[in-house]
């Protein structure tokens, strides 16, 4: 995002006439974009709206007449309610997602080095067959997965599910490093090589010192996909060794009578990790989101 | 010899580790499961090994594609993802758009519309639940509350509890999750576009509509591809939405990924690996064709 921040402000001679030029049409195509621009702030905002507001209601507020209403007294219950049931579940997301991110990070900086750097023949091959990892839907290696972590009698919840997401996190990981290093220039490289470096001196003193940009956009990426997981968790955890998004989804979905204001609160307290992310580091959280859309 | 071990053992130190992982993980449990799905392990006691397991090739393949069930959720993810992809593309580059041009508080639109991205689909499901319910009328919450509160009555619908096309209700928080990051794409690809370009075009006379044509759409053309492919591939996995918006029981909302679920908990593993194959056949045929060009444009 850094880098389109400067573009707009180099950019800044508009080719559209200048603003002090009255053109009544202009003019009105200004508000008419920013009124379609606030139309869809707030859609997109409504949702938070219904978050916050139910969160807050007592049960007799929550009725279908006062659906969309303040509530008439804020009340702290849903929270008290959400923060008993989701405490311990966060508590094994963070235990899951800070390692897994960290682990498949380190290995994905490994790989991405190699295969930017070591042109073998085969090396693209090798490099599609891992990114198609990527794209494969889990519900084809599933089956044998579960029947693979029975057998060898892996406990479930936390240790299994940080395994998971090590290695079904490496194609992404290796290929943002990849196109990291690939950005890297080789004299660099080069340079410690004359000096006598070997290829692991090489990457231990002068390739991870470089990296430490593309370690916080992949580990934000990692801990938001590992955070957010539903599909291993539901597969490989249980309600009481699960992460939060499993606990959640049993919160909301538990009772025949849902607690509306209870999974509220919940969903606001298991998402604040990944908001608090994206508020304090949002441009490397972009970042991530643009590597993890392949442009080769 | 030493020379080859020098060379060579450094970078596959680094790297084996990940290549058998994935050799594993990735291929070897395709096979497996491609294996499994040409059993008949439909019981518990096979599962366990208690009973035995025999190879049948095909026929759990035929039966789950003859089958209405099946062919309802095939139906189903076929509407799902042209209502997500189409919804998401276009609210995402029309946002892109509006926002190309300078834009006073920018950041503010772009922060805004971009941050249900890093929401989980189980904690927006839990509002979307609400803001889909199907009660109408006086028992109405949720939007068709709000229809009603703005006068809207005739938009009241039951949304994904319709039978048919029900499921494209569960699209519409796919979209709110995503197009803003189709939007942080497009932006970028617009942003991309070198200034002079446009200058050019337009010293050569071209009007607004032949410089979007002829200039900007091609350049776009390589960013939409990936949209497409980041979308469609997301679309054709969903699951976290639905088991967190509907239940995993539900007909009306029910995707392969989900038969894939209850499969394995009525310990039909033959039939759940079967799902399997056939979803990643679908991604394969919109992936494949992809990375392969992808690697081809990387080696220029």
């Amino acid at each position: 995002m850094a880098v389109t921040e400067a573009q707009t402000t180099s950019s800044a001679p508009s080719p559209r006439p200048p603003r002090r030029q009255v053109d009544p049409r202009y003019a009105l195509g200004r508000t008419v974009k920013y009124l379609v621009l606030f139309f869809f702030l707030v859609v997109v905002l409504i949702p938070v709206y219904v978050l916050v507001v139910t969160s807050f209601k007592g049960s007799g507020d929550a009725t279908a007449a006062r659906a969309w209403s303040l509530p008439t007294v804020w009340v702290l219950d849903n929270w008290g309610e959400a923060w008993t049931t989701l405490a311990p579940a966060i508590g094994r997301s963070v235990m899951l997602a800070v390692p897994a991110s960290i682990i498949s990070s380190i290995l994905g900086s490994m790989n991405g080095f190699v295969l930017s750097r070591w042109r073998f023949r085969g090396a693209d091959v090798v490099f599609t067959l891992i990114l198609f990892g990527m794209f494969i839907p889990y519900q084809a290696v599933m089956i044998p997965l579960l029947q693979l972590v029975l057998g060898i009698g892996l406990p479930s919840g936390v240790p299994t599910l940080i395994m998971l997401h090590v290695i079904y996190g490496i194609p992404i990981t290796t290929l943002i490093f990849r196109n990291y290093y690939e950005s890297v220039p080789i004299e660099l490289i080069e340079a410690g090589r004359v000096d006598g470096a070997g290829m692991l001196r090489a990457y231990w003193s002068i390739v991870l010192p470089l990296s430490i940009p593309s370690f916080v956009v992949v580990l934000i990426w990692q801990f938001t996909s590992i955070w957010n997981d539903f599909l291993f968790a539901v597969f490989f955890s249980s309600s009481q060794n699960g992460p939060v998004t499993l606990a959640l989804n049993n919160l909301a979905n538990g009772s025949i009578l849902a607690n509306y204001g209870a999974s509220m609160a919940g969903a606001l307290l298991a998402s604040a990790p990944t908001m608090l992310v994206y508020i304090l580091l949002g441009k490397y959280f972009i970042g991530g989101l643009m590597s993890g859309s392949v442009k080769g | 010899m030493l020379r080859d071990i020098r060379r060579w053992g450094p970078p596959l130190l680094l790297i084996s580790p990940s290549l058998i992982l994935v050799g594993i993980f990735v291929y070897g449990l395709i096979a497996i499961n491609t294996y499994t799905s040409m059993t008949d392990m439909h019981t518990a006691a096979q599962t366990t090994g208690k009973a035995p397991v025999s190879f049948v090739g095909l026929q759990n393949y035929w039966e789950l594609l003859a089958s209405d069930s099946f062919q309802h959720s095939l139906k189903n993810l076929a509407l799902y993802t042209i209502v997500f992809l189409s919804g998401a593309l276009v609210f995402g580059f029309m946002w892109a758009w509006l926002l190309d041009r300078p834009v006073k508080y920018e950041g503010v639109f772009r922060s805004i519309y971009l941050f249900p991205m890093a929401v989980s689909f189980i904690a927006s499901g839990v509002v979307w639940r609400w803001l889909l319910n199907s009660n109408v009328d006086d028992k109405a919450t949720g939007l068709n509350r709000l229809f009603q509160i703005v006068g809207l009555n005739f938009l009241q619908n039951g949304w994904w509890n319709n039978v048919n096309v029900g499921i494209t209700a569960i699209a519409i928080p796919a979209i709110w999750q995503l197009a803003g990051y189709i939007m942080a794409l497009f932006l970028a690809g617009f942003r991309g576009i070198p200034q002079e370009l446009r200058e050019a075009a337009r010293v050569d006379g071209v009007s607004e509509f032949q410089l979007y044509r002829l200039v900007v759409f091609p350049q776009l053309t390589p960013i939409l591809l990936s949209a497409v492919i980041v979308i469609g591939h997301m679309s054709l996995k969903v699951f976290d939405l639905i088991m967190s918006i509907s239940k995993p029981a539900n007909y009306q909302t029910k995707v392969p990924a989900i038969d894939m679920f209850v499969f394995k908990s009525q310990y039909d593993y033959a039939n759940s690996a079967a799902v399997g194959v056939i979803l990643l056949v679908i991604v394969a045929v919109l992936i494949v064709p992809y990375l392969v060009h992808v690697a081809r444009s990387g080696r220029r």
